[in-house]
């Protein structure tokens, strides 16, 4: 029977994918790859077709790359009807059908929902729309942005020390723009990183010149009486004159249109299983609907089953070919995605790499190379166990720590390694955030529900 | 440990199985982590050894290996000078190579190699159009040897009038690397050493010149940028330009020849290159996998006992990765004993992979691409005169000594 329904799936089936970007390209690509031969119905809200997003925040705003220049390169040629430009704004699950903003049904058989998250605005609505006020998701922002930075702004405002903050200020440095990085938190990349990586992060910024200021809110934005934004007001009473504001505050999961649809689908994202079968909101695990990517939040064996949401470009590709896989196979063929999170950043010409979840850590040690030179190993520590690892510019040894994350080795490491230095063999708090502090830092965002917990609830959307 | 595996390096380095010491490999990966009972450990299959090359544990640095080293390679450095950044670990290493690649790469000099590709291209014609009696043409002789140490003075900016006295130091060092059966070594190697002392004479002149008078070349450039590593020493300098000369030029060689041979034993990948000279990016990669130029990297060691498929290698460990015999990998590469250069993913072995991983792979690959292409453009009915040729005695550096082909013409 299954095996019939899947037979008669691959040949005529229609698979919709909501969220025309990078796992939906890639999961496009996997569904033909592997013999997919019905209708693929392809929606998405941007006009364009699937890009690139790390890019934005590097080469574009350098100057280096044209902003509609990032394509993603194709695997092969996935022969979908494409709806671009056009959002999908609620899903049918009894009937089978994603509604459209231009009043259109679309039917499936199997569904992956693919959206993304978008870039958090600024809260206060009219201070948001000031003109010099930006965020950084979509092709269509870095495109005003970077007009913006070449047109020479005085000074850039960049509120929010994560990897996007971070990296906005060492592109306006890099041009030589003034630019001030105001931080909730005690330094950058603290919420991804802890404190004491994030000293070297605030070490980089200063040493290229960034007014970088710590433990301050922005509390409000100003504009002229043309409406453009002129200042910003900072907690600590001081404030910036600025013409350009970038709000790199972390990003909102875009789930609100799956609203009353009965899917389990929250502002944290759209709880699936390791198989990337999307849950009701009864908990119960749906069969023809997939999700991957950035909106996806999915448990993890190796981080104690806890469900992981991770905005990194290489968990949207590996979920997207998993899920791909599974839609088009019987149970017991179908694989987890177990891919180890792992994530990368370029700022002030230092390459950034970790892997595992550093955030999970409350020690690390320092096991190869040195925090005052700047290159180094970072290693992550939890209960006595290797949890993550970071690197500055030692990529190279990336994967020995991740096989030691992947074989739960003990922390901290006995061993003697090449590099190895005397301020390296002591572990030290990591020094991350208190959790119950909100900060908009972290990129892996973590929640505790074990396979045996039945009371799982999710919030709906708002 | 029997005797029979403790016997498969000794095999492998032994000369009569040079021409082909692939079955070797073979029988070899049945044990991924050969304990050789005299302290060596052979690691020979893909991730095995893709993971120690990626392994904090494992050392550069000769004066870590504490256990007896296995069968003897003779010397592989130059006496006299530090050791270069190949025979060092972190930190050091990391600044020795990060300061010469400031002079050679991306992101300080992102053109270099690229803008040699005219020049080399020249210098590939130039060979060719001399090559003379095409009954039978010396490959190696008459095109292989000569044009990588031609490309390494253009790099270095050796001047083109001393560029012929270069030659003869690299030659009769090269040789030096290659042992002669049954040879009295006293005569060669005191030839070796008048050598080794002449081009280290002339490279400190030609650095202290450009000290003066910096152009627009490699030396130049490292022995006159102030980095944030601050500057090379002379004897830094040396020992690094030494290193740029041997290590780019044997391997470069075999490359060459080595492709030039696997092409001619497929001549339907030859026609095809001769059709279409963009096919010979991948060729030159899958070269790389199939009959790579360094085939293992020995001298590695341990700096802590490394657990690795079950069996344990000790603290201070002579280490040997047999990258050729990872190459070919049936677990990493479907039918890896065809040159294939369509199989999509050709992440080899070829150039090491890790820290140490080689540093002229860029040269190395424009050379190979420039050679190959324009010798299958260029030869008219090319064809082998001897299968297997004779190879050179170096197992680690393994490539033909001579490649006597013929041709019935050769173009313009
Ligand atoms: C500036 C920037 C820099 C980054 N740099 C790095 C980096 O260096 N390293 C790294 O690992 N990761 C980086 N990332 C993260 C990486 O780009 C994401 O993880 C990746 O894009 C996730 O892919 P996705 O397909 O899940 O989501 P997205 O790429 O966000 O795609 C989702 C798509 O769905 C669309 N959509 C949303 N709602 C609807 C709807 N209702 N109907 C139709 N379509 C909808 C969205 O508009 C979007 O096009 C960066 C991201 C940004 C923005």
């Amino acid at each position: 029977m299954p095996g019939e329904f899947l037979d008669w799936l691959k040949r005529e089936g229609r698979i919709v994918i909501v969220g025309a970007s990078l796992a939906g390209l890639r999961a496009a690509e996997t569904l033909r790859g592997e013999g997919f031969a019905g209708s693929l119905t392809m929606i998405g809200d941007e006009p364009y077709e699937p890009y690139d997003r790390p890019p934005l925040s590097k080469a574009v705003l350098l100057g280096r790359a044209a902003p509609d220049r990032t394509e993603l390169p194709r695997r092969r040629e996935v022969d979908a009807d494409w709806r671009l430009g056009v959002p999908a704004t609620g899903l049918d699950m009894a009937g089978r059908k994603v509604q459209l903003a231009d009043g259109e049904e679309v039917p499936y058989d199997r569904l992956l929902i693919a959206t993304g998250v978008r870039a958090r605005s600024w809260p206060h609505e009219t201070e948001a729309e000031l003109d010099g006020v930006f965020v950084l998701r979509g092709r269509d922002d870095a495109t005003a942005l970077q007009k913006r930075l070449s047109a020479g702004p005085r000074r850039v405002l960049v509120i929010g020390a994560g990897f996007t903050g971070s990296e906005i200020a060492s592109a306006c440095r890099e041009r030589e723009i003034e630019v001030t990085l105001a931080e909730r938190g005690s330094s950058p990349l603290v919420g991804a990183l802890g404190g004491v990586v994030g000293q070297v992060a605030a070490q980089l910024h200063r040493e290229n010149g960034v007014d970088l200021r710590c433990e301050v809110m922005v509390t409000g934005l100003e504009g002229d009486t043309a409406g453009r934004v002129r200042a910003a007001h900072l907690s600590d009473g001081t404030s910036v004159e600025t013409d350009v504001v970038v709000v790199c505050l972390g990003a909102t999961r875009n789930t609100e249109w799956l609203a009353g649809s009965g899917l389990g689908a929250g502002p944290r994202g759209i709880a699936c299983d390791a198989g990337c079968r999307a849950f009701d909101i009864r908990g119960i695990v749906t069969d023809d609907i997939f999700v991957a990517g950035d909106v996806a939040r999915s448990p993890h064996p190796l981080f104690g089953y806890q469900f992981l949401s991770l905005e990194h470009w290489g968990n949207a590709v590996s979920q997207a070919e998993t899920a791909a896989h599974n839609m088009l196979c019987d149970s017991v063929e179908r694989r987890p995605h177990m891919w180890v999170p792992g994530f990368w950043s370029a700022q002030f010409g230092v390459n950034i790499k970790s892997v595992g979840v550093p955030s999970m850590g409350t020690e690390i040690i320092i096991a190869q190379g040195s925090l005052a030179e700047r290159r180094f190993v970072g290693v992550y520590g939890y209960q006595g166990r290797v949890i993550g690892a970071v690197t500055f510019d030692h990529a190279h040894w990336l994967p020995f720590y991740q096989h030691l994350i992947e074989t739960t080795a003990p922390f901290p490491p006995k061993f003697e390694t090449v590099d190895r230095r005397p301020e390296g063999l002591r572990p030290m708090s990591a020094e991350f955030p208190d959790p119950s502090v909100p900060t908009h830092g972290p990129t892996v965002t973590l929640s505790g529900y074990s396979p045996a917990d039945r009371r799982m609830t999710f919030t709906p959307g708002r | 440990m029997t005797q029979a595996e403790g016997s498969l390096l000794r095999q492998i380095l032994d000369y009569s199985n040079r021409h082909n010491p692939y079955p070797l490999y073979a029988e070899l990966r049945k044990t991924p982590v050969l304990s050789e009972g005299d302290g060596a450990y052979v690691v020979s299959t893909y991730d095995e050894v893709l993971s120690l090359l990626h392994d904090p544990r494992v050392s550069s640095d000769p004066r870590n290996m504490t256990a007896p080293g296995g069968p003897e390679l003779g010397q592989q450095e130059e006496p006299g000078l530090p050791p270069s950044f190949i025979r060092q670990d972190p930190p050091e290493h990391d600044r020795l190579r990060r300061m010469t690649n400031a002079s050679f790469g991306p992101p300080h000099t992102p053109r270099r190699i690229d803008e040699m590709r005219g020049d080399l291209g020249k210098v590939v014609s130039g060979l060719i159009d001399g090559i003379g009696n095409t009954d039978r043409i010396d490959l190696v002789e008459q095109f292989s040897y000569p044009f990588p140490v031609t490309a390494i003075c253009r790099l270095l900016g050796v001047p083109r009038e001393d560029e012929p006295r270069f030659h003869g130091w690299a030659d009769t060092l090269a040789a030096s690397l290659d042992p002669m059966p049954g040879e009295d070594p006293t005569e060669r190697n005191k030839i070796a050493e008048k050598a080794r002392t002449e081009l280290g004479m002339y490279l400190a002149g030609l650095i202290d010149e450009r000290r003066k008078d910096p152009k627009h070349d490699m030396l130049s450039e490292l022995a006159t940028r102030h980095g944030p590593d601050g500057v090379m020493t002379t004897m830094e300098l040396l020992s690094t330009s030494a290193l740029l000369l041997i290590a780019g030029h044997e391997t470069t060689v075999n490359l060459i020849t080595n492709g030039m041979l696997t092409l001619l034993r497929n001549p339907d990948q030859l026609q095809r290159l001769r059709e279409d000279p963009k096919s010979v990016v991948p060729m030159v990669e899958e070269l790389l996998r199939f009959e790579p130029p360094v085939q293992l990297v020995p001298n590695r060691t341990t700096l802590a006992d490394i657990d690795i498929r079950g069996v344990t290698i000790p603290k201070g460990a002579s280490l040997w990765l047999v990258a050729a015999a990872g190459n070919r990998d049936p677990k990493r590469f479907a039918h890896p004993d065809r040159f294939d250069p369509d199989r999509g993913d050709i992440q080899h072995l070829g150039f090491g992979s890790g820290i140490h991983s080689c540093f002229g792979a860029p040269l190395a690959r424009l050379e190979a691409q420039l050679a190959l292409s324009e010798l299958a453009r260029r030869l008219v009915n090319p064809r082998l005169l001897e299968d297997p040729p004779e190879y050179r005695r170096n197992a680690v550096l393994r490539g033909p000594r001579h490649l006597p082909i013929a041709c019935n013409d050769i173009r313009p």
